[in-house]
């Protein structure tokens, strides 16, 4: 085995066209993925995630066992999977437990499909790991309009869906429908993992929902900042991954989780060295500790 | 002066005179379990009524019919003599205490701010009069020095000012505190309990649930106690003796005054593990 498989930057000029498709996709998941991220971490839903992505992957191999759309069986799967989660488990245990049980049914149903599938391998693995030239005019046309609904969603919902994930009785109590919104968000989530599915694979959409918040708030707890660099880092991992990906022969996943990984510990030993000097400087006021 | 702010608001709308909380013959049932009722109570504005009571008394639930959540089965409950509604303004709500991870993308000033427009659909965008206003509600609980830092890296105690200051963030008429102190040291409860006191005499009505007394004796007007045989309402002198514990306990229940401290012990031997009275464990712990 040589380095060329994995980084080839012969005949660049000549690839990269080929991909265009697949970059504008992956802008798109980028922006996507970085600011539901966001909000998965507010809420402590990582497990759901990757749950949510096993039953995307099961529709995605229905889809192409039967011949159907490949992204819409995906957007399926995801939402029977994101609604049931969203409804069976409204306490956290409860939720974990609806996870653990629905996520080995769907990869199993999943490997039942791509089995019986009498297709190119190629398409199968992709489901699972990504692929780089998988993205033709429709299925980016799709993921574009599913990307601008998820954003006109999450711009009308963001200010009271954060306020609900950090602080459900007080958001409550200020009257904010969170019960309504945390199905709202379900939803919004399943598409996002959908389309992070048509990229990055099942296994590995965890590292552009989970791995570029977690990278944000490791360095920054601004409600402005926090989601720009999450977006920032998702789109750099999902672009940059494809671009890395190009010349070599191996799937485009090992290079996006590769490069959201390596955000991820520089923001972390960041974070260390800010937290240890005292995050930010607390202003000296004589006021502190005397209340009223 | 958003606290003189207050005190006209507390007076421009309703009458002179109208309880900031009141109930009257209240009772509220899960099923057939009756978790109280005829209940009558009054929260005037500058009072602070603390609520106590054993674990599944219904002090949740009083929160919960004050803040408009649950429905009285019979009775009546007015926040500034109207029917309360689910976010309504004239209630600020602290939640129980519990502590903030670490990773939450706010900033204390950004968790006073979701008291002013959290609940508003959108995006917050930056904004000088908010900045303002939120500065003005840090000063008042003395957050103001660690506006900038993140929640989850503030100490239990500056968690709890902050959420003071997002509960009082639309001058409400009612300040409803659910356990603010759970789980603090006796010096953060003294300055918790001191923000809350600040409000109280600004003109605030206060009902404060706690399971233990002591931190607030001292600002305690009324206390109503919630106990499996019934409910009493007084002050803290007549609610708290061992014959009218003993009575709401239907078992013997030794109160004693000692230092300024009230401590409560079962001197019965079967008081029930879920319902043992308030102050116990506290009782031995802390003196």
């Amino acid at each position: 085995m040589s380095w060329d498989a994995i980084i080839n930057f012969d005949d660049y000029s000549r690839l990269l066209p080929l991909v265009t498709n697949s970059l504008w996709a992956a802008a798109a998941l980028g922006l996507v993925g970085g600011l539901v991220g966001v909000l998965v971490a507010a809420r402590d839903m990582a497990f759901a995630v990757h749950g949510i992505s096993e039953l995307s992957f099961a529709g995605a191999a229905a889809a192409l066992l039967v011949g159907m759309d490949v992204v819409l069986g995906s957007v399926v799967g995801s939402l029977i999977a994101a609604v049931l989660i969203g409804v069976l488990g409204v306490r956290a245990r409860d939720r974990n437990s609806i996870i653990g049980v629905l996520m080995p049914f769907g990869l199993g149903l999943g490997v039942l499909f791509l089995a019986l599938y009498p297709g190119r391998s190629a398409n199968k693995f992709g489901l699972l790991t990504g692929q780089v030239v998988a993205v033709d005019n429709p299925r980016l046309t799709t993921m574009l309009v599913t990307s601008a609904v998820v954003l006109a969603v999450l711009a009308v919902v963001w200010r009271p869906l954060l306020f609900a994930s950090v602080d459900p009785d007080g958001a409550a109590a200020r009257g904010v429908p969170v019960r309504g919104l945390s199905l709202v968000f379900m939803v919004v989530l399943g598409l996002s993992v959908a389309m992070a599915v048509q990229v990055v694979g099942a296994l590995l959409v965890l590292s552009l929902l989970i791995t570029p918040a977690a990278a944000a708030t490791r360095v920054s707890a601004s409600p402005l900042w926090v989601p720009v660099l999450s977006v920032t880092f998702a789109m750099a991992s999902a672009v940059g991954g494809i671009l890395l990906a190009l010349g070599g022969t191996v799937p485009i996943s090992p290079y996006v989780t590769t490069i959201s990984f390596a955000i991820y510990v520089v923001c972390r030993v960041l974070g260390a060295r800010r937290g240890r000097r005292g995050w930010t400087r607390r202003r000296p006021t004589g006021l502190v500790g005397a209340p009223g | 002066m958003s606290t003189a702010d207050s005190a006209d608001h507390a007076d421009s709308a309703a009458p002179a005179g109208t309880p900031a909380l009141s109930l009257r013959g209240a009772a509220l049932s899960y099923g057939t379990h009756e978790v109280w009722s005829d209940l009558d109570l009054d929260v005037h504005p500058g009072e602070l009524v603390a609520v106590l009571g054993p674990n599944g008394s219904g002090k949740t639930s009083l929160v919960r019919a004050v803040l408009g959540q649950q429905p009285l089965t019979r009775g009546r409950l007015e926040v500034r003599g109207r029917r309360p509604r689910a976010g309504s303004p004239e209630i600020g709500y602290v939640p129980q205490q519990r502590l903030i991870d670490p990773m939450t993308p706010l900033r204390a000033r950004d968790l006073v701010r979701q008291g002013l427009d959290g609940h508003r659909w959108g995006v917050p965008l930056p904004s000088r009069r908010m900045r303002t206003r939120v500065d003005e509600l840090l000063a008042a609980v003395g957050a103001s020095a660690y506006g900038d830092v993140p929640v989850g890296l503030l100490s239990g105690g500056e968690q709890q000012r902050v959420r003071i200051a997002q509960a009082v963030a639309t001058d409400p008429a009612l300040l409803l505190c659910d356990e603010p102190l759970l789980s603090l040291d006796l010096a953060h409860q003294r300055e918790v309990v001191g923000v809350i006191d600040a409000r109280r005499r600004a003109g605030t009505a206060v009902l404060f649930v706690t399971h233990e007394i002591n931190p607030v004796l001292d600002v305690v007007d009324k206390v109503l106690y919630l106990a499996p045989a019934g409910h009493r309402v007084g002050t803290p002198e007549e609610v708290l003796t061992t014959e009218s514990l003993s009575q709401l306990y239907g078992t013997r229940v030794e109160v004693l005054h000692h230092g300024g401290r009230v401590l409560i012990a079962a001197t019965g031997a079967h008081l029930d593990h879920d319902c043992h009275p308030a102050g116990l464990l506290e009782a031995e712990g802390a003196a």
